[in-house]
């Protein structure tokens, strides 16, 4: 089950740049190839109800929560069946049914609506009194973000109100061309939990079992009721900051420790060394895997453009706040009202 | 002339409350739309104490039965028993009293901010609530506007409504990043798959030698972000209503306040009433001008009307309430009447409210105007503290009456 989300990443990955280059998608996307120990070791312990907020680096957070990788790829793809309905792109990968809430572009504001999340876990608990709410969210987020005010004040908060949330920090050491170390006067990120009054963990990223037991703790003791966590997870980018990154500032040495210790390969050898699972076995989910996304590409592919009358659809989620013409109806009573334009 | 402009005032002047078909009885409903009238009872009490009511000259009297006052409207249905039931109360009661109905109403219903809890709320708009509701709904956070706005966002999207209180507007231009990206564009960003029904409010505007960061306008800031709705209370009765509106509304709205006006005194209706939203309200009826305005400068407005009543001018006065989006229909209707209009409001004039409402109605009714479309906007300055400077940063009521005289002659 781990082997097959994390290879589902990575060849999700591998063929959204694909798909880039060959001009199928746009704009500023944002690739996990290396991080996926992270994303499978937390999400994959989650359960249904819990929420996990992201950023920009997203689609691997989505495709672990449960998107289909043909919802994504349409998003990505900016077509009408997408995931966000071609609205949100790349950076804002968004599923109500699978509780992510987000794909954010600016770093650090996705982290607050984490902590809106889990309050309203909190908030169900003990105002609504439905005891069995115990939903737990997970909030990943960079290196960078952790130089953020948004950062800081969310960890005094979580900690304060002892909400069910875990901050998992996917320490890749760069921030676009920002070395960590370059940019923060305490690196040792774990640190900074216990300061705000939570535990700090510090977790080898690239080892997904080694994520999966602090994951379950963490989790645990969300749902216990005990409080936030802050996990720092050493990882790796194995590509640049996103496909229109050079990666020119890292260096080949520092890419060839991590390449040595990819995620994927080391639970494969795992599996293989432990007798949990044979090479045939491995090979056919590599191929269920690389069948799943060739059919979302060619889903999406297949999939319609937006068209112009979705423009005005969800600006408002009552359309009511598009105001009260000169004839005295309300403009969203025209029907013709999504084609024309928002000018109030 | 009598018939006709009550007719008018019937016709389109009960556009405060809206939820009259949700009233079960044709007796409530009755009841209920002469309540609306009781707005003909404003006792506006401004700073220098001078209450509101003033006997019109004859040319301008309306029903016989009514206390002409220049400055309120009129309807021929007001019954005595409407002038006599209801209660008085101050706008941040009013506030007050509309969030812990919604409060009552909805659990989910929740509120936040700054000293909101145990402190009552610097204003306080929240006072009471959190002995009554916990310190869970009505809850205290540190001082860390965008993370706490970002977690209002959050809640939101996973089912709650709260409501964010600024202690003062401007402390939410730190809220900004949560408010312009997150509130204003997560329904779009997810393709519908999440609402943030959040209410952001607070008091703004320009008090009394508060200095310039604690006297800030910043409307036209959060005019342009799409996806937020804007409206602006003026009097105890559409605060409550607007209250109860934006809480029960699925976008989100900012709800304006004004420091000065949070002891304003108003006769409101006992029963229950939402405002509108969208709606603007024709605070008085006239033929000479449209005069729009919003917030505090609707009572500087009334101020200068009783001079210019005086003086024989017939000016048409409306609050916009909605300063996005702006109801085009009323204003509209004002226009086409009066075919001249000025707007008075407290906003930078740069990039203001004003600015966006004049382009609003040259673009749609540029055939009805006789002359170029007036505003009068506060100075673009930071607010000074000393309080001759700061006086002359706002629109006084001498101005209104200049610019009236000058637009119509």
């Amino acid at each position: 089950m781990l082997f097959e989300d994390m290879v589902l990443g990575r060849s999700f990955e591998d063929m959204c740049a694909q798909m880039y280059y060959r001009g199928k998608m746009f704009g500023f996307v944002h690739l996990y190839n290396g991080q996926e120990a992270v994303s499978t070791g937390f999400i994959k312990y989650l359960k249904e109800g819990d929420y996990v907020c992201s950023t920009y680096r997203d689609h691997v957070h989505a495709l672990s929560k449960g998107v289909s990788a043909r919802a994504v790829m349409s998003e990505l793809f900016g077509k009408a069946t997408g995931v966000c309905r071609g609205q949100g792109g790349s950076m804002h990968m968004f599923s109500k049914e699978h509780g992510l809430l987000g794909g954010f572009a600016f770093i650090g504001e996705g982290i607050p609506v984490a902590l809106g999340a889990a309050f309203k876990t909190k908030y169900e608990k003990e105002v609504l009194k439905n005891d069995k709410a115990d939903a737990v969210t997970v909030a990943f987020f960079g290196d960078g973000t952790c130089n953020n005010g948004q950062f800081f004040e969310c960890l005094n908060m979580a900690a304060l109100w002892k909400l069910p949330i875990i901050f998992v920090v996917e320490n890749n050491l760069w921030a676009i061309g920002m070395s960590h170390y370059r940019s923060t006067s305490d690196p040792e990120i774990w640190k900074k939990g216990p300061a705000f009054g939570m535990p700090g963990v510090h977790v080898d990223g690239m080892d997904v079992l080694k994520v999966r037991e602090v994951a379950l703790e963490s989790i645990a003791r969300a749902r216990r009721g005990e409080g936030p966590t802050l996990v720092e997870c050493e990882t790796y980018r194995f590509r640049g900051h996103s496909l229109a990154d050079p990666d020119e500032l890292r260096k080949p040495a520092e890419k060839a420790h991590y390449a040595a210790r990819d995620p994927i390969v080391a639970l494969k050898n795992y599996l293989l060394e432990h007798k949990l699972a044979d090479e045939a076995e491995l090979k056919s989910i590599q191929k269920k895997i690389d069948d799943l996304v060739e059919d979302a590409v060619d889903f999406a592919d297949a999939s319609p453009l937006p068209p112009r009358s979705q423009l005005l659809e969800n600006v408002f989620a009552d359309p009511k706040g598009f105001g009260i013409g000169p004839d005295g109806k309300y403009r969203c009573e025209d029907p013709s009202f999504t084609a024309g334009t928002a000018q109030v | 002339m009598g018939l006709s402009s009550i007719a008018y005032d019937l016709g389109s002047g009960l556009n405060g409350p809206m939820s009259i078909s949700h009233l079960s009885s044709p007796r409530q409903q009755l009841a209920f739309s002469a309540k609306s009238c009781s707005r003909a009872c404003i006792t506006v009490r401004a700073a220098d104490g001078n209450s509101g009511s003033m006997r019109a000259p004859p040319s301008t009297v309306r029903a016989s039965k009514l206390v002409t006052n220049a400055v309120a409207v009129k309807s021929e249905t007001a019954s005595i028993a409407a002038t006599k039931s209801g209660h008085e109360l101050l706008l941040f009661e009013a506030l007050r009293e509309g969030l812990e109905e919604e409060m009552e109403r909805d659990p989910r219903v929740c509120v936040l901010g700054e000293d909101v809890g145990h402190y009552g709320g610097s204003y306080k708009v929240t006072k009471g609530l959190a002995e009554k509701f916990g310190d869970l709904r009505v809850l205290d956070t540190p001082i860390a506007e965008n993370s706490f706005t970002g977690m209002a966002v959050g809640a939101a999207m996973t089912g709650l409504r709260p409501i964010v209180e600024g202690m003062n507007m401007g402390f939410l231009l730190l809220a900004y990043n949560q408010i312009s990206n997150n509130c204003g564009m997560l329904h779009y960003t997810s393709g519908g798959q999440f609402t943030i029904p959040v209410v952001i409010r607070g008091p703004g505007g320009v008090g009394r030698q508060l200095g310039a960061e604690h006297s800030q306008r910043l409307e036209s800031y959060f005019q342009s972000v799409p996806g937020l709705q804007m409206v602006a209370c003026s009097t105890p009765y559409n605060a409550k209503g607007l209250m109860k509106a934006a809480i029960r509304s699925e976008n989100p709205v900012i709800l304006c306040e004004h420091v000065l006006l949070y002891n304003l005194k108003e006769r409101i209706p006992d029963e229950e009433y939402v405002c509108c939203l969208e709606r603007a309200e024709l605070v008085r009826p006239g033929k000479d001008v449209t005069i729009l305005t919003y917030s505090r400068m609707r009572h500087h407005v009334l101020q200068a009307a009783k001079s210019l009543i005086n003086k024989g001018y017939d000016p048409e006065i409306i609050d916009i309430i909605s300063l996005k989006p702006f109801d085009l229909h009323t204003i509209g209707n004002s226009i086409k009447k009066t075919h001249k209009v000025l707007i008075v409001e407290e906003c930078m004039r740069t990039g203001g409210i004003g600015a966006s409402l004049r382009a609003s109605i040259m673009d749609n009714f540029w055939d009805y105007l006789d002359a170029p479309i007036m505003c009068l906007s506060s100075q673009d300055v930071p607010t000074p503290y000393a309080g001759t400077l700061e006086e002359a940063t706002v629109v006084q009521p001498p101005q209104i009456v200049k610019a009236i005289k000058q637009l119509c002659g």
